[in-house]
């Protein structure tokens, strides 16, 4: 099974908040790498077979559920889809997401972020009444569901949060992740909100403006969403509201 | 003691939890959902490639509708099913469709005009007419005889998910993350509520409520290989069972999706297939159609299984170092069509295989997918012997798929199940009160404390991760596609001294709070529970039934076994007993499904279903409509709010 013989080098960050005079540090764990393996089946091993007090979260350990983002040498990234063979040295340096609250080693709290992020940009179809569902939908041109669809694919993975430095200076900056949203319900015209209802939220400097475009996130979003383009597009709609 | 009252609790963040929880919230009820992880994170958000509703706005879909739904479903069943469940899902799935488009699921359009697709691996020119255009299209699926799984791109579930979770957050639900439901509180047969522990401080509490719903998924995790996420460990399954009152049903039926990529077991969804892909074998060669000349790749998923695992059996599987596998071969569908309609598969074919599926094969072989087992309901959600108990979803044997799930089917009974089950369990909140004395509540909090401080005290014994892959292991070679009589004994026996053994577990890291090997351990008893019922299930049932195949039981036995099995926990004991399914009262009585030889050896009742059904429609008027005549055979319930009939581009009959 095993085609390199490599060993692997994991230097992995340690602390657990709730464990009296617990001091953050870095520890070292060795493991044989296997044929495919990737970040997932690596730490599970090492926590099945060396350390169970590993603390980190997968679930679908397929790339679509974002649960398993980390700092993986130096970049924000899912660790489910990075297979071990992406390092030529064969040693990989773990750290939990910056800008999230830590709960222990490498799992932080995406889920309150995300929750706050969605309910401050109101992240949900404003419609002026339920309609009827017994009767035909509404139509939509075939490439504006393609479109929407596009910006919809975000997974919430905060990938983007963790590697945008405006977000590291300004706790309250929006960040990526809340534009994209709101660039796919401004897109959505199922959504009633006027230019102006969006200029509440994202007319200011913890919105749109405050981005220094350094575009951490372009670079870092594990489902290449187009970054750049919606927020440069969602200043071009703000100057105008 | 921490106690958080509410009227509707929901176990269970993904589509079918929030759903009903939005039910309850919809009708003016206190609501709350527990989950393990943050909602949008649910194994919801992995059904990739549709749900199934008869819009009929495709060509494809053309003159679709209730009936056709049921008829595949109930056949996909083998005749397993409650039919009359079948009837309640078939009518509101396409109300269900036409709500997530409101709350903004961005589903693909019909597009007018000609287009290419591919169809049993030709091309064909298929003709969108004017009037659709821009109604919400479909997309071919097994088992299916029209064109009915509503998609967007390969990501439905997601965009489904995501929808959803926004409009439970836009009603203000609040969702208690990493928090695991341990134990149902229950007194005189009747559920208060759950004793939950948080999984980041440790801390248990009870959460009291007037209706208690589980929608915590389904249990792939008992096996080895399986296309579930790691959250699908079946405690919140376990909890209704240990309960000792509330029974589970049909938990041998388990089903193996063809196409999961070698080795990492994630699937590539069945719009592979529907789309035109087809499987190919060591030499390249396509072979579905000499098992199925007629539907090929897309029979329905058990069929196609057994087939594949065949194939493989005889020497024309693909050697791999993990084992034999075939090929997906997409190829023919073309780039343009890959990267917009199978644009997950293609990420999943780049990140773990380091293959382009427009270039090249995939390697896939069966795999665990999903549980038509779970918690025994009524057709109104609600556990037949546990009351205030509900469950929904792949959680439930509500019962929608008997024997086999169609494909496009279980993302579809999650959100039609929690609009359904939702108002019955908002009609439960609203008619009854809630009266339970809090020593009760105490005494199963003192429990599970207990349980917890044990684990925590002991200094030496099992290994937890270690048993898992015992069970794991035992499942996957024994419980698997193709069973006999000798390797479920073994199974058995072998999961009865593993159960054991997990009464001694001892853990390396002792501390109660954030701690993935105590989270385990307070699981691996109650999956392995499930593990036996599946296999002393499985070890009973001397018949083949849809995914439940007997290689020394071949033949479909109505005669005996058209009963559904329960599973009840009686002194810590596992007890089998059956409930007959009444083929007089069925719509469709039981026939042929249409795969292979015919081996039914069929139900008395059966032939006289059949001429008494014969008669029925003769008094009949010769007019009647499809409406009249199915009311006549089997009447069904339905909320009244989804009463009104479904419309359908140029269909008048609404």
């Amino acid at each position: 099974m095993n085609d390199s013989g490599r060993t692997l080098t994991f230097n992995i960050f340690r602390y657990d908040p709730q464990l009296p005079g617990d001091q953050p540090r870095m520890q070292r764990y060795q493991l044989e790498e296997t044929d495919g393996m990737t970040l997932f089946i690596a730490l599970t091993r090492l926590r099945e077979e060396q350390d169970p007090s590993l603390k980190f979260d997968f679930v679908c350990r397929a790339g679509i559920c974002g649960s398993c983002a980390m700092v993986i040498n130096g970049l924000p990234t899912l660790a489910c889809r990075t297979l071990t063979t992406t390092s030529q040295s064969g040693e990989f340096n773990l750290h939990p997401l910056p800008a999230f609250a830590l709960i222990g080693d490498l799992s932080v709290d995406t889920g309150k972020f995300m929750r706050e992020m969605t309910e401050r940009i109101e992240g949900w179809i404003h419609a002026d009444e339920d309609g009827d569902i017994h009767s035909l939908e509404q139509r939509m041109e075939p490439e504006l569901a393609t479109a929407i669809y596009e910006l919809d694919r975000c997974i919430e993975c905060g990938c983007c949060v963790a590697a945008c430095a405006t977000r590291q200076m300004r706790a309250g900056f929006l960040s990526p992740v809340g534009f994209m949203k709101l660039g796919r319900f401004h897109l959505d015209p199922r959504d009633t909100r006027t230019d102006a209802d969006y200029y509440e939220v994202l007319g200011n400097e913890d919105g749109v403006f405050g981005c220094m475009s350094l575009l951490g996130c372009q670079d870092n979003c594990p489902k290449n969403l187009p970054h750049q383009v919606q927020i440069a597009y969602l200043r071009r709609k703000m100057l105008q509201a | 003691m921490k106690i958080i009252y509410t009227d509707s609790l929901v176990i269970g963040g993904g589509l079918a939890g929030l759903r009903i929880a939005i039910a309850s919230r919809q009708r003016g009820l206190d609501t709350l959902v527990l989950s393990l992880i943050p909602a949008k994170r649910s194994h919801s958000a992995a059904a990739q490639g549709g749900m199934q509703a008869s819009l009929a706005s495709s060509s494809k879909g053309k003159e679709d509708n209730e009936d056709v739904h049921f008829a595949d479903t109930v056949k996909g069943s083998d005749w397993g099913c409650d039919q009359k469940v079948a009837r309640m899902f078939c009518h509101v799935a396409p109300k269900a469709v036409r709500e997530l488009a409101q709350w903004g699921v961005p589903w693909n359009r019909v597009k007018q005009g000609d287009r290419k697709a591919i169809v049993n691996a030709r091309t064909v020119t298929i003709s969108e007419r004017a009037e659709d255009h821009g109604l919400i299209t479909a997309r071919d699926f097994g088992g299916t005889r029209k064109w009915r799984t509503c998609y967007t791109s390969d990501g439905t579930g997601h965009s489904m998910l995501y929808a959803m979770d926004n409009k439970a957050i836009s009603l203000e639900i609040p969702v208690h993350e990493r928090k695991q439901a341990i134990a149902l509180i229950h007194h005189d047969n009747r559920c208060y509520g759950a004793v939950v522990r948080d999984m980041v401080s440790g801390e248990l509490m009870a959460y009291v409520a007037k209706a208690t719903t589980v929608a915590t998924g389904g249990f792939g995790r008992i096996y080895a290989i399986t296309t579930n996420a790691l959250i699908c460990d079946g405690v919140g399954t376990a909890i209704a069972l240990e309960t000792g009152v509330a029974p589970l049903a049909n938990m041998e039926a388990v089903q193996f999706h063809p196409t999961a990529i070698v080795p990492a077991g994630i699937l590539t969804t069945e719009g592979c297939r529907g789309d035109g892909g087809v499987l190919r074998d060591v030499d390249g060669h396509r072979f579905m159609p000499e098992y199925e000349p007629d539907k090929a790749e897309l029979a329905s998923r058990d069929v196609v299984s057994r087939c594949m695992t065949e194939h493989m059996r005889k020497g024309k599987g693909v050697p791999s170092p993990y084992g034999d596998h075939l090929w997906l071969d997409i190829t023919i569908l073309g780039r343009e069509h890959i990267e917009k309609n199978l644009r997950e598969v293609k990420e999943i074919c780049d990140a773990f295989l380091g293959i382009d599926p427009a270039v090249d094969y995939i390697p896939v072989r069966p795999t665990q997918h999903y549980s038509m087992g779970g918690i025994r309901t009524d057709h109104r959600g609600e556990s037949t012997h546990l009351k205030g108990l509900f469950a929904a979803g792949e959680a439930a044997c509500w019962d929608l798929h008997g024997f086999n799930r169609l494909g496009g089917n279980s993302v579809a009974e999650t959100v039609v199940a929690g609009m359904i089950v939702g108002e019955y369990v908002a009609d439960f909140c609203q008619q009854q009160s809630l009266n339970i004395d809090s020593r009760v509540i105490e005494s199963f909090i003192d429990t599970e404390r207990g349980r917890i401080d044990t684990l925590l005290g002991r200094k030496s014994g099992e290994n937890c991760f270690q048993l898992r892959g015992e069970m794991c292991s035992i499942m996957t070679r024994k419980v698997g596609i193709f069973r006999n009589g000798k390797d479920l004994q073994e199974a058995v026996d072998e999961l009865t001294d593993l159960l054991r053994r997990s009464r001694d577990i001892a853990l390396r890291h002792r501390v109660s709070h954030a701690n993935p090997e105590l989270e385990l351990a307070i699981a691996l008893p109650k999956m392995l529970k499930l593990a036996l019922c599946a296999a002393r299930g499985a070890l009973a049932r001397t018949e083949s039934r849809g995914a439940h195949s007997r290689e020394d039981y071949p033949e479909r036995n109505d005669h005996e076994w058209l009963k559904r099995s329960l599973y009840f926990l009686r002194d810590d004991e596992i007890v089998l007993d059956y409930e007959p399914l009444d083929v007089m009262s069925m719509e469709l009585p039981p026939g042929f499904r249409g795969y292979g030889a015919d081996l039914t050896s069929h139900h008395p009742d059966t032939p006289a279903r059949g001429a008494e059904i014969e008669r029925q429609l003769e008094t009949l008027d010769a007019d009647s409509d499809r409406f009249t005549r199915q009311q006549a055979l089997m009447p069904f319930e339905i909320p009244e709010k989804y009463q009104p009939r479904n419309h359908r581009s140029g269909v008048e009959d609404a």
